[in-house]
């Protein structure tokens, strides 16, 4: 595995007395794709902005390489930010902004002029030297505004919500600009959004983040298939969340029926959360299934179909499938053991209106 | 359809342009290029070359030049360091700033007057630490100092509202791109104020240059800024022709700094007043 680059001690950061970041830890490694994901004002931006030295933390550090860099200011780290609004400078032309850092630097024009043909090549805009921002189209912005960035050769880059205003097939678009570019150059990416969908298509890892604290650290397979906590479950794609109680190892009672499951190590009896995805409630004969219940709802949604289903156990059940059942027809419901994802309730009243929300 | 109705809007415009600008400027014009006698002469015009006329429109120059150069050297810094202060409702100190443009421009430079005059409360002051008076009253200090007290405002305005619009994320990208506090400076911020400083020099500098009243007030009507000249040749010596002659002359160098300062305003975006 490649080393630490960025390590967060222990970052705690309020604003007007409001506590953003709560005693947060989190290393980087070399060349991962990092993202931080979680609901708006989670704390993400101000995460990314004491990565970046725009903000300094209350409590806390942060190490670049070994290094601590927490009183360090923007213009001396060796991290480049690629900020949501763009922030290009509307009074210079491209060529300009790209050269912006090069020249601080002091290299020579030729090499700047060859880092600017580069980085135009790199982000798809040949031949843009000379327009001024305000003429591109927000994509075009944004990618001038990536490649302003990767000129300097940053260690790492931050990227908040970069694709934010653009539209779906745009942002599809840039979305393997940016794995391709990520491969191409070999640096470090930390990108902040709260898409979901970008999140689990990007990353080599996903911090999950909600209300200043991290929920869970993992590939995208791990949280979506493993979701720690309800929160998670509820935010990583769809989810039944259901209230349960441990009966023992490898039995889980919802609404008063008992299931198989493979989760262990819960005390006897204890009240659960139970995440089911969708997809892994199968719909069939009203008599083959471990209940059943009645179509109240069916939705198409493009490749599947969305149903709900209302169990004689008195749960509503979400169930995607390739089949069709019409609203009113009773089927049978039955999910194998392996599809039961089983939590451990929250510990706070805190926590639980977190969920809730 | 649109621009129908924006023609519509812009009739009483037209006429007042029509009414107390154009008509008058014509009649201006037409007595600077003849005698009292009625003759066609360019003497009027010619008369700036007098050494009197000559003075005066340098220290007019010269005095509006300060003035302005003042003025910049007094919004700017007060600008940036609003800019990167944390208090939160900025345009309410900008409100607190330019209060005195509301006061009576007479009242203002008569309080000005009491402030240096020889008796006045600066040589009060001064007097009452063991310091010697100062003596800039009927002097052209005076008179910049006062015209500085005046226009300040008018500088101030745009600059502020300039720097002020620039957003934070193009700052902090400078920053973040390696840029120290000087080249942010240099840069991004002077780059990006130009307009409100264009803005600011038109509206201070011109009205600077064709001043009168301040120079009366407070330069004791000891010195003569071309202003002066002007204001006495329709009131006291009564020679209109000469008078207009002296006022063209103004004008076209009023023209000139619009010309050469304004020309950013168009470009200027986050400008309102
Ligand atoms: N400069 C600031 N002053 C006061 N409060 C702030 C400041 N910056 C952030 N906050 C507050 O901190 C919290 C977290 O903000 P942050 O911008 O980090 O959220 P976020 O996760 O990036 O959200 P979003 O997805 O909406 O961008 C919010 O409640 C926000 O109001
Ligand atoms: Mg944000």
């Amino acid at each position: 595995m490649s080393k630490k680059l960025i390590e967060l001690n222990h970052i705690s950061k309020s604003f007007d007395n409001t506590l953003v970041l709560d005693e947060l830890d989190l290393y980087i490694r070399e060349n991962e794709f990092v993202t931080l994901l979680g609901p708006s004002g989670c704390g993400k931006t101000t995460l990314l902005r004491i990565i970046g030295g725009f903000e300094k933390p209350d409590i806390g550090s942060v190490f670049f390489d070994g290094m601590d860099i927490t009183m360090l200011p923007p213009n001396h780290r060796q991290v480049n930010t690629v900020f949501q609004k763009y922030a290009l400078f509307t009074h210079m032309t491209i060529a300009e902004n790209i050269a912006f850092g090069l020249r601080i630097k002091k290299k020579s024009d030729a090499y700047i002029k060859d880092k600017i043909k580069y980085a135009l090549d790199l982000v798809n805009l040949p031949g843009f030297e000379n327009r001024m921002p305000d003429s591109l189209s927000g994509g075009q912005q944004q990618r001038i505004a990536i490649a302003r960035a990767i000129v300097n050769e940053p260690k790492v880059l931050l990227l908040d919500e970069p694709l934010g205003a653009l539209d779906l097939k745009l942002r599809q678009e840039m979305q393997y600009e940016l794995i391709r570019l990520k491969n191409e150059l070999g640096i470090t990416f930390i990108y902040v959004t709260h898409d979901q969908e970008e999140a689990l298509t990007m990353s080599d890892t996903i911090v999950v983040m909600n209300q200043g604290y991290i929920q869970q650290i993992g590939t995208p397979e791990c949280i979506y298939n493993e979701p720690e906590n309800a929160f998670v479950a509820d935010f990583i794609g769809e989810s039944n969340i259901i209230d349960g109680v441990m009966l023992e190892d490898r039995l889980v009672e919802i609404g008063g029926q008992k299931f198989a499951c493979v989760d262990t190590g819960f005390e006897k009896n204890e009240p659960v959360d139970v995440v089911i995805r969708p997809e892994d409630v199968e719909l069939g004969e009203p008599e083959g299934g471990q209940t059943e219940g009645t179509v109240t709802s069916i939705i198409f949604k493009g490749v599947h179909w969305e149903i709900q289903v209302e169990s004689i156990i008195g749960i509503t059940f979400m169930a995607q499938t390739t089949q069709h059942f019409p609203v009113g027809k009773r089927v049978g419901i039955s999910i194998i053991p392996d599809n039961f994802q089983i939590m451990h309730k929250p510990q706070s009243e805190d926590e639980e209106k977190l969920i809730e929300e | 359809m649109k621009s129908k109705k924006v023609r519509v809007l812009a009739i009483p415009y037209a006429v007042w342009i029509v009414g107390f600008t154009l008509i008058p400027l014509m009649f201006v014009l037409a007595k600077a290029v003849t005698s009292p006698a009625g003759g066609f002469t360019f003497d009027n015009l010619l008369a700036i070359f007098d050494p009197v006329n000559r003075k005066s429109l340098i220290l007019s120059l010269l005095l509006a030049f300060i003035s302005t150069v003042m003025c910049i050297l007094i919004s700017y810094p007060v600008a940036l360091i609003l800019k990167s202060s944390k208090i939160k409702n900025k345009k309410i100190l900008m409100f607190i700033l330019i209060l005195p443009m509301w006061m009576n421009f007479i009242l203002r430079i008569l309080a000005v007057q009491m402030l240096l005059s020889k008796n006045g409360i600066i040589n009060h002051f001064l007097t009452m630490a063991g310091l010697s008076p100062i003596n800039i009253i009927n002097t052209p200090y005076a008179i910049v100092f006062g015209m500085v007290y005046d226009y300040l405002p008018y500088m101030m305005l745009p600059v502020l509202n300039c720097i002020l619009a620039i957003p934070d994320d193009i700052i902090e990208a400078s920053r973040d791109l390696g840029a120290n506090r000087l080249t942010v400076l240099r840069r991004i911020i002077i780059p990006l104020s130009l307009s409100g400083i264009g803005s600011g020099i038109t509206m201070v500098f011109v009205p600077s240059m064709t001043e009168f009243v301040i120079a009366n007030i407070l330069g004791g009507g000891k010195i003569q800024l071309l202003g002066n000249i002007i204001e006495q040749e329709f009131s006291v010596t009564m020679n209109q022709h000469l008078g207009s002659g002296l006022s063209v002359t103004l004008m076209i160098f009023v023209l000139l700094t619009t010309l050469l300062f304004g020309r950013h305003e168009d470009t200027n975006k986050g400008f309102v007043l």
